[in-house]
């Protein structure tokens, strides 16, 4: 559902960040991008998302491209497809959980207010957090904020959601409750891009694991062909310290 | 001498209160026109689009360079002059003071705007919410949080130099206490006076301020 072809990216007069990468995301797969910081990653997913404009390349949604000259609405139809979620969760702090989740529905899908608000108490039940819909951000945990995020970005109905590092920013003893709904998601079928360092998380939900590194992707293929026998030298080094 | 002063500030206290009154009015009409000026200037300046971001540029630094003496003196005689047609002191009054105010509300709401993390309206935008309904729903209720207590102080500073209109005839606060101490020979009870009146009105100002600010604190 989700084709990447020579995708290329260079913030200003820097070297670029991505130098023509492709990938091929078909609708229920998950597929986990990893490689050391400034490889790409979260840029890969930007752009995907339109947050950042590809220099080069496009990028396809169920076939058709959606990098190029767009209007603003156009742009904002695409990424009421592609949910997001965020290493800082983001959430906005002048609203409650059940707001944060409320507001894309009410304001941009015409669901009523009360509508919109029941499937905000459902989608946090959903992710384990019920009890907490009229708690504000600053009143939970850094775990609890990431689930609300993603039931923020499961509220719009996306057709994919893209994971920027969403542990990353999480305490130890965090991780595993969002890894948690992420597998629950994965089960459901929900198409995902995840950028991860949970190479555990990757094998055992990855569909497709990919091996970033300066800009393109050295290594791609099944967990356990990329995390066991990995071909490059780079990816070698790379899993020996994160494996540790 | 005592008595005496107590005598000459109740004596005056009708024709202060009715420059306070004035001083009020054409404060707070300022307040409210600087606030929308403030407003959209200060999304002027953080514009993508570089003309309408010069335009406001060079307004802010106008105002913000000149002293607002002169600004009043110049909307007064100067530009009446100039485009032939006259107005009265109380309206070219309100007109400078919202200018001159308006400029630096657009600062602070610049700031303000501009403290507010990217994370948040990229978050806005990734649900598929515009820039214009990301910067309202989401930026500017929590950057109107945080400038609460800037903003405050521009209002004070509002109240505070409108005594300069005095200077073209409007009949406020400073102006009506000059005229009275300028026939009884009553400088002292009759300036002190004007300060703690002048200082009443910022004060509560201010303290509304703390409780508006406890109110809507989400930190």
């Amino acid at each position: 559902m989700i084709t990447v072809e020579k995708l290329e990216k260079t913030y200003g007069g820097a070297a670029p960040v991505l130098k023509g990468v492709d990938l091929h995301v078909e609708r229920g797969e998950v597929v986990c991008l990893c490689g050391a910081s400034g490889s790409g990653k979260s840029t890969m997913l930007r752009c995907i998302n339109l947050l950042e404009t590809a220099d080069g390349g496009r990028i396809l949604l169920d076939g058709k491209e959606i990098t190029g000259r767009r209007s603003h609405k156009e742009v904002d139809r695409i990424r009421q497809r592609v949910g997001m979620v965020f290493q800082h969760f983001n959430l906005f702090p002048h609203m409650t959980a059940a707001q944060n989740i409320a507001l894309g529905p009410i304001r941009l899908k015409k669901t009523t207010k009360a509508e919109a608000r029941k499937e905000a108490y459902e989608l946090l039940a959903k992710v384990g957090l019920a009890g907490k819909e009229e708690s504000y951000p600053r009143q939970l945990s850094g775990g609890q904020q990431q689930r609300v995020a993603i039931a923020r970005s499961l509220a719009m109905h996306p057709e994919c959601i893209l994971f920027d590092e969403p542990t990353s920013a999480l305490d130890p003893e965090m991780v595993g409750e969002v890894l948690g709904v992420m597998k629950l998601l994965a089960a459901e079928g929900m198409t995902m891009i995840i950028v991860t360092h949970e190479m555990g998380f990757a094998r055992g939900v990855a569909d497709q694991i990919c091996f970033l590194d300066q800009g393109v992707i050295i290594e791609r293929g099944a967990p356990n062909e990329v995390l066991d026998h990995p071909k490059s030298e780079r990816t070698q080094v790379f899993l020996s310290k994160v494996l540790q | 001498m005592h008595s005496n002063a107590v005598s000459v500030i109740s004596d005056a206290m009708p024709l202060l209160l009715k420059g306070l009154w004035w001083t009020a009015a054409l404060s707070a009409l300022s307040i409210a026109f600087a606030t929308v000026i403030g407003v959209i200037v200060g999304l002027m300046r953080i514009s993508g689009n570089i003309v309408v971001r010069g335009i406001s540029t060079v307004y802010v630094n106008v105002f913000r360079c000149t002293p607002l003496l002169v600004q009043i003196l110049f909307l007064y005689f100067g530009l009446p002059e100039l485009l032939n047609f006259s107005w009265s002191p109380e309206v070219a009054g309100v007109a400078t003071l919202s200018l001159n105010i308006g400029a630096y509300v657009g600062e602070v709401v610049r700031g303000g705007v501009q403290a507010i993390g990217r994370g948040q309206t990229e978050a806005g935008r990734a649900i598929g919410l515009s820039r214009g309904l990301t910067m309202r729903l989401v930026v500017l209720p929590q950057a109107f949080r945080q400038v609460i207590p800037s903003y405050i102080n521009q209002c004070t500073i509002c109240v505070k130099d409108s005594s300069l209109l005095s200077v073209i005839g409007v009949a406020e606060l400073t102006m009506r206490g000059e005229s009275i101490y300028s026939a009884n020979f009553q400088a002292f009870p009759i300036l002190a006076a004007m300060g703690a009146l002048y200082f009443v009105v910022n004060y509560v100002l201010t303290l509304a301020s703390r409780i508006v600010e406890r109110r809507v604190s989400i930190a």
